[in-house]
Order: structure tokens, then C-alpha cells, then sequence
């Protein structure tokens, strides 16, 4: 207890001294303390992993650290890296516009008009029950390993995040705020436009971050299974031969373009909520 | 520029078997100030939400300007309970949507007569209640309504802000010269802004009580007055039962 108060008593009297300019850098460390915090976890990870490998505690099976790299920088030179990360993200972005834009229509309609509702809820919420991988051996026997059937999983299982969230967005809108633009005589696409969309926008957007976490799930296993191309397929091949260091990369890989993506969504997130309270902390 | 007249004949609402209004006969003039008071679940709301045409009616006739209602009127106007402005929109933005062409300028001028102005670009989650209802004021008057429709708009402010949204909108209301039903259960309230104070007694109209006192208003032994005979008017059959 007294130990923070000192300090606390410390860090005024030192504000003080340094005035605005030692402000700034005061936020600026403080920034830099965040930043340690938030990846603490993976540093230390890698510490831990550049010790074992130093040590010789690492047999075959575990690449090192400076192999992860020379393999990283090769691949970077002779365009393999580039050419197969391409070819994901093109994948991944198609599927998630086609099934994100297919869900978000759906769900608007859905939403606003309890006829479509009727007739749509029964098929999609049948649709939803069967797994996403089990349907994979119908796709792949229809499209074949083409770019068809990947598209075709991925849409499928980013559709229907953004579909429910869009849909159960819509379903929980103020009556009240409805009633008043009846009241004020706006027009439909005036209600959809003011009222509608941004009610529903906090929970369309999760259902988008959900959707988005699913595309390079699904996209993992879609390449590893049938592709010839893609960061799935390189790990894929990498296993025939062995080669640990591509299989590891292609995991970093994976997981820079998960929270690369995440974060993104987060950050337009906060952007359209800006109105709300709750959403400008932090 | 005169507000518009009200005319209310044989009106009935009934909620499956419950009749909330029965029977109601009503006319206000143009450019008068109703209050209209009563214990809640008396039908005053109801009355209110019938006139503006957000709830059908079961029986009887609702005239404006001499023209039978039947749809939402852009020159009938409505301030809730709660201010309604869309949270994700600023002040101006809201008050913009209130104006049957969308004008900007009609918008800032409307918070100006509020005075509100220098909240134009703040989200309503950053006002105070008095000033949200006071945005939500703003937004019923930049579209110049012939009749507005207070549904108990100054319930949920503290009592000095109230104070000050009473006069507000009876100074809007003496420029404006439009006409106001107001509803309320609070006696002293009527008595300082109403021409007339009309009491619903289960969906009946029991009082209908002109308030000659000259403007502006103070409180005084003859508001004291007033506010004792529309009370008397409203506890008399309560303590007949109790005795």
C-alpha cells in the first residue's frame, strides 16, 4: 500500500518537473508498456523456444529459430510465400464477400419481414445443422478440388454468422425509435437508413468477426485437403517431405492473418460505434 | 400563423373486452393550450396516441383543421416521455431528421430557439436529460407543427429543469402560436402552462376547467386556487370510498 502511494507521489512530482514535453513521453512509455503486456505471452514463448534450441534440447521434429528464418526468407525470395499467400487470401476474401453479403441480404430480409421469415427459417436453420466438413465429400465429388469448391465451403460457413447477428440485430431494434420515425413520416429506405442498419450494426459486426474467424478456419482444412496452391497446401506438401520449418511457418502464417484480420474488424468496430460509451474506452 | 384546431366526437378505444375511452367529446381552438390530466391508466395517453394516429381508434370521429384523421400528420407533432433521438446520430443530425425537407438550416435554427446550439455536433449520450428533451424539442418545432402533442415530456426531469422546460415551451408556444395538448399528473403544471385543464376520469372527461390567469404565470393564491379545485376534483371519489 505505502509502496504505491510513493511511487504515485513520485510519478506527480515528476510530471511536475518535466512538464508537457515529459507528458508526452510519459504516454509514449506508457504505450510501449502496453504493447509488452499485450504480447507478453508469445515473447516469452519465443524466448523460451531460442533457449531450448540453443541448448540442443531440440531434436529433428522442432525446427529452430534461425532456420524458421532462413526458410521464411527463402521462400520470401523465390516468390513461393507470396504467390500461395495470394492465392489464400483471394480465397478467403471471395468466399467471405459471397457468403457475408449472402447472409447480411438474408438476414435484412429476414429480419424486417416476418413473411420471408416464414418461408427461409425452416431450410436455413436445417442447412446450419449439418457440419460444415460433412458436406465436404458432397462438394468435392460436385466441383471437384477447383477454386468452386472451396469457394463454395467457405461461403457456406461464413454465411451464417452474419446471417443470425444480422438477423437478431434487426428483430431487437427500439420499438420506440421505430415508432418515432413513423411519427416523423420517414420514408422505408429512410428507416432502414437511420434507424435499422445503424441499430443493428454493433451485432452485424459481430457476426462478421465470427464469420471472418471461420473463413481461415474452413480455409485451412479446404487446402490441406484438396488444393494445389495456397499457404494449406504448403504445409500440406511440406509434410510429405518432412520439412518442419514450412509446416510452422505456415501456422505463423495462419495466425498473423487471423488477428491481422480480427483486428481490423475491431477497429472498424469502434469506428462506427463511436457513439457509444461503451465502445470509446480502451 | 395560427396553430389548428381539434375536434374530438364520440370518441372510443377499446383493448379486446377493456374500453379505455368511452365516449369522448372534445374541441380545442386553434392555438390553445390543453392540459390534460389524470391518474395513470385513465386513457390520457390513449387520447394522445389516438389524435396523432399511432393507435387506430374503435369508435367516433378525431378532426384537425376540420379534416377527419386518418393517417400520421406531418403538421401534428409528438414529444415523448423519453427524448427518442438516435443514439448512433448528433444533435443536429437528429434534429434535422424532424424537418419535412431535411434542412439543415431550419435545424439549427430550431436548436437555437431551444438553446441548444452549441451541443449541435454531440451525441445524445453525452447530454444531460434536460437537454436531450430539450433536442428532442427542437426536432417536433423545426418542421413548424400546427398541433403539438406532449406526452408527459417533463416526468423524468429533476424540478429545476423542469421549471426551466416549462418555460421554454411556453414561450415557444406565445412565438409559435401553435396548439399544445399536453399530457401530465402533475396538477401545479397545468395550472402554470394551461388555458384549459381537462381531467380524463376512467376514459370519461370528468373536469373541463378554464384557467383565467393572466401570463406569465406565477404562483400565487389564485394558481393555489386552481390547483385546489382540480385536486378536491381528482381525491373526491377516493375519499367517498373510504369513508
Amino acid at each position: 500500500m505505502g509502496n504505491s502511494v510513493d511511487s504515485a507521489t513520485a510519478l506527480v512530482s515528476r510530471k511536475k518537473i518535466l512538464g508537457s514535453k515529459g507528458k508526452s513521453r510519459e504516454i509514449l512509455l506508457k504505450g510501449t508498456g502496453n504493447l509488452l503486456l499485450i504480447w507478453s505471452i508469445p515473447i516469452i514463448l519465443f524466448l523460451f523456444w531460442t533457449w531450448l534450441s540453443l541448448t540442443g534440447y531440440l531434436n529433428r521434429l522442432f525446427p529452430t529459430p534461425d532456420e524458421l528464418l532462413r526458410t521464411t526468407v527463402r521462400l520470401i525470395e523465390d516468390g513461393t510465400l507470396a504467390l500461395n499467400l495470394e492465392v489464400s487470401l483471394i480465397r478467403a476474401f471471395t468466399g467471405l464477400a459471397i457468403g457475408g453479403s449472402t447472409g447480411f441480404i438474408l438476414g435484412i430480409l429476414t429480419g424486417q419481414f416476418s413473411l420471408v421469415n416464414k418461408i427461409l427459417n425452416t431450410p436455413i436453420q436445417m442447412i446450419k445443422s449439418v457440419p460444415r466438413l460433412a458436406i465436404l465429400p458432397l462438394v468435392l465429388i460436385w466441383f471437384g478440388i477447383g477454386e468452386t469448391s472451396k469457394l463454395i465451403l467457405i461461403a457456406l460457413s461464413t454465411f451464417f454468422p452474419i446471417y443470425l447477428n444480422t438477423f437478431h440485430g434487426i428483430r431487437s431494434i427500439d420499438r420506440d425509435l421505430l415508432e418515432m420515425g413513423k411519427i416523423y413520416g420517414l420514408s422505408s429506405w429512410e428507416m432502414f437508413k437511420n434507424i435499422i442498419f445503424p441499430g443493428a450494426i454493433s451485432s452485424i459486426m459481430i457476426g462478421f468477426r465470427q464469420s471472418l474467424g471461420d473463413t481461415w478456419l474452413i480455409l485451412i482444412v479446404a487446402e490441406t485437403i484438396a488444393a494445389k496452391s495456397g499457404i494449406g497446401y504448403m504445409a500440406t506438401n511440406a509434410r510429405e517431405y518432412m520439412m518442419m520449418d514450412v509446416i510452422v511457418l505456415s501456422m505463423v502464417i495462419y495466425a498473423l492473418l487471423g488477428s491481422l484480420s480480427d483486428l481490423i474488424a475491431v477497429t472498424a468496430t469502434k469506428k462506427m460505434m463511436r457513439w457509444n460509451p461503451a465502445y470509446r474506452r480502451t | 400563423m395560427s396553430g389548428y384546431s381539434l375536434e374530438i366526437r364520440h370518441l372510443t378505444k377499446k383493448y379486446g373486452d377493456t374500453e379505455v375511452l368511452k365516449d369522448i367529446d372534445l374541441t380545442i381552438k386553434q392555438g390553445e393550450f390543453v392540459a390534460l390530466i389524470g391518474k395513470s391508466g385513465c386513457g390520457k395517453s390513449t387520447l394522445l396516441r389516438a389524435v396523432s394516429a399511432l393507435t387506430t381508434i374503435t369508435g367516433g370521429i378525431i378532426k384537425i383543421n376540420g379534416k377527419s384523421v386518418t393517417a400520421i400528420n406531418p403538421e401534428v407533432r409528438f414529444l415523448f416521455q423519453d427524448a427518442r433521438l438516435l443514439p448512433w446520430k448528433t444533435v443536429l443530425q437528429n434534429v434535422v431528421l424532424g424537418s419535412p425537407t431535411r434542412s439543415r438550416e431550419a435545424a439549427v435554427a430550431a436548436l437555437q430557439s431551444v438553446d441548444l446550439e452549441m451541443k449541435a455536433n454531440f451525441w445524445p449520450s453525452d447530454l444531460s436529460g434536460g437537454q436531450r428533451q430539450r433536442a428532442a424539442l427542437a426536432r417536433a418545432l423545426v418542421g413548424t407543427p400546427k398541433i403539438l402533442l406532449l406526452d408527459e415530456p417533463l416526468s423524468a426531469l429533476d424540478a429545476l429543469t423542469r421549471i426551466n422546460m416549462q418555460k421554454l415551451i411556453e414561450a415557444l408556444w406565445q412565438k409559435e402560436n401553435f396548439t399544445v395538448v399536453l399530457v401530465t399528473h402533475d396538477v401545479s403544471e397545468a395550472v402554470y402552462l394551461a388555458d384549459r385543464v381537462v381531467l380524463l376520469e376512467d376514459g370519461r372527461i370528468g373536469l373541463d376547467k378554464k384557467i383565467e390567469l393572466s401570463r406569465p404565470r406565477i404562483k400565487d393564491k389564485d394558481s393555489a386556487y386552481y390547483e385546489n379545485l382540480i385536486l378536491n376534483y381528482i381525491l373526491k371519489p377516493a375519499e367517498a370510498s373510504a369513508v
